[in-house]
């Protein structure tokens, strides 16, 4: 399978990375080397095998709902780039 | 007596009960060997000595008090991906160059209250995806055996750390050998427990279902005490194993005679470097030697680990870096236009090429209409790979074999070709598909470079894989070789 430069360009807009058009013909050569070493797996006869989605058979473990954390937002706002009346603060989204 | 970083984790402990040295002192040694022989290796990218030296007056204070324990007072540096309160924690990556977490992963409390001494945060891949060290923001980490070369990756400052005597002991992560290759690599003791064994809470995730934290030293006896302190149920990691932790130490002494070890053919097939295969059959030879058995196994589908992490990986990777957005924490652009652009140019400025890489394979591969192509076969071939050990487990204790093809390449050597780079982990990234504890020990030296062993253990059989490798050090000195800036 091989990328070209438009299909780097999508991916990285559902991604969210801001990738100058310098780039993107490296890195659509580096994306389809990487998916023609992972089409081996194309090969591989999986019929009737179960995926495998983590390696501990294990079910969901629950807590008992009550309150087990204190109050720490001002610790947390204090990493924030930008923040305002404890708020994390982005641009304007409504116009 | 020999100089304090020559000496094993039960020497200095036994230095220290009797008053020989104080936890000071002994901090005060390692931090002066990080100030004057780091700069050449670039291992440290955050050295603590305040709190280093306030955590070892503590620590002479337990031994006053006589209620120290076996690592009261033993110095240590955290891999720089484990959240320390108070000090920043950067994951190698320009996008957390200004974060300073807000509280301590289990492992970094945990060490803590078995009374570590914690020296500083050690350099790394960005996010852990490398194999060399050249990946990280803060420059890469130089091989102590020969500083044109790389130490492996992704935990290579704390690997370097270790083969340098910069500390006794080190933490590191492993999602597809990022423990065990640069182990190989600066020729030291490197493991990783089964999955879940060791809490993920507090350690910046990169692949949820493959990560494990374990640790580096010089032997695997140091190995035991640092699992001992580290190993246990979270309640706060929702993987986390109830699964009782046996005194790793107390179970060192296992004898060697009736060991069956089986030797995956596909470890030894075409790749592997000739005077790799040459130190890793002697080193088999000797565990014959000490009345193991050793018998020839298959991992058939093993061939097939590289092209099935490189979808599950990335996968998980594009899931778990999307909190990285210049909203709460971290790296923010300049002058956003809009919350979009805010996005965009926060992650593509904050993160480096090889991690947009693999955000970017991770995104695709769980796109619509590929789903099922990658993604869904990726995990149907996991699925593989887990039984084939399940099958060999049948038959024998351990597995054994290269941690890698070759020696430590040079830096640079690799950085242009993606595929090779991954290429490193060929033998070490089943372990973790599989969720399986596993080690590397040096195994002796090809052209002047250590080589490592791989040992591969079924799950939660990490005593077993401990007890072997100490008595392969008990007969052995390979892991006494030390590089000259070491001695």
């Amino acid at each position: 399978m091989s990328l070209d430069s438009d299909q780097v360009h999508r991916v990285a807009e559902l991604a969210r990375l801001s990738i100058t058009d310098a780039d993107l013909p490296l890195y659509a050569s580096e994306l389809s080397a990487i998916l023609d070493m992972v089409d081996q797996l194309r090969a591989a006869d999986t019929q009737g095998v179960v995926p495998m989605a983590h390696p501990l058979a294990m079910v969901q473990r629950l807590r008992a709902d009550d309150v087990s954390e204190c109050d720490r937002r001002e610790d947390f706002i204090a990493l924030a780039p930008e923040s305002a009346d404890g708020l994390f603060l982005v641009p304007q989204v409504i116009e | 007596m020999s100089a304090l970083h020559l000496r094993s984790v039960a020497e200095l402990a036994r230095g220290l009960q009797a008053g020989e040295f104080s936890a000071a002192e002994l901090a005060q040694h390692f931090l002066d060997r990080i100030v004057r022989l780091d700069a050449d290796l670039n291992c440290v990218i955050t050295p603590t000595p305040e709190a280093a030296l306030a955590a070892a007056a503590a620590a002479d204070a337990q031994f006053a008090k006589g209620s120290a324990g076996p690592l009261t007072g033993i110095p240590l540096l955290h891999k720089d991906i484990f959240c320390t309160r108070g000090i920043r924690t950067s994951c190698g990556s320009r996008m957390l160059d200004n974060f300073v977490a807000p509280y301590d992963a289990t492992v970094v409390d945990r060490l803590k209250r078995a009374g570590v001494v914690t020296l500083g945060k050690t350099n790394m891949d960005e996010f852990a995806m490398g194999s060399s060290n050249e990946t990280s923001f803060y420059g890469p980490v130089r091989n102590p055996w020969d500083t044109a070369r790389v130490p492996g990756g992704s935990s290579g400052g704390s690997a370097a750390a270790v083969a340098a005597g910069l500390a006794p002991l080190s933490t590191g992560t492993d999602t597809g050998g990022s423990i065990r290759q640069p182990a190989a690599l600066t020729g030291i003791t490197g493991f990783k427990p089964t999955y879940g064994r060791v809490s993920r809470y507090g350690m910046i995730a990169f692949a949820s279902s493959l990560d494990q934290a374990g640790g580096f030293a010089r032997s695997a006896e140091d190995i035991a005490y640092l699992m001992t302190a580290m190993a246990g149920f979270d309640p706060l990691d929702s993987t986390s194993a109830e699964v009782a932790v046996p005194d790793y130490v107390a179970a060192l002494e296992q004898p060697l005679a009736g060991l069956k070890l089986g030797k995956p053919r596909e470890y030894f097939a075409e790749g592997l470097d000739e005077a790799t295969r040459a130190a890793t059959e002697a080193a088999i030879a000797v565990f014959e030697s000490l009345g193991a058995t050793v018998v020839d196994v298959s991992l058939p589908s093993s061939t097939l680990s590289v092209p099935t992490y490189y979808v599950v990986a990335p996968a998980e990777a594009s899931s778990n870096l999307a909190r990285f957005d210049g909203v709460r924490y971290g790296y923010r652009c300049a002058d956003p236009l809009n919350l979009r652009d805010l996005y965009m140019r926060s992650r593509g400025e904050g993160f480096g090429r090889e991690v947009q890489r693999r955000i970017m394979i991770g995104t695709y591969v769980l796109s619509h209409g590929y789903y099922d192509a990658y993604y869904l076969q990726a995990q149907k071939v996991r699925q593989l790979i887990a039984s084939d050990f399940a099958r060999a487990f049948e038959q024998v204790d351990l597995i054994v074999g290269p941690t890698t093809q070759a020696p430590a390449f040079r830096l640079g050597e690799k950085t242009a070709d993606p595929i090779s780079m991954y290429l490193n982990d060929i033998y070490t990234i089943a372990a973790n598909l599989a969720g399986l504890p596993a080690l590397s020990l040096p195994a002796g030296l090809a052209s002047g470079l250590p080589v490592g062993l791989q040992l591969i253990g079924p799950a939660f059989a990490e005593e077993n894989l401990l007890a072997a490798a100490h008595g392969f050090q008990q007969a052995t000195d390979w892991h006494q070789l030390r590089p000259e800036i070491a001695q």
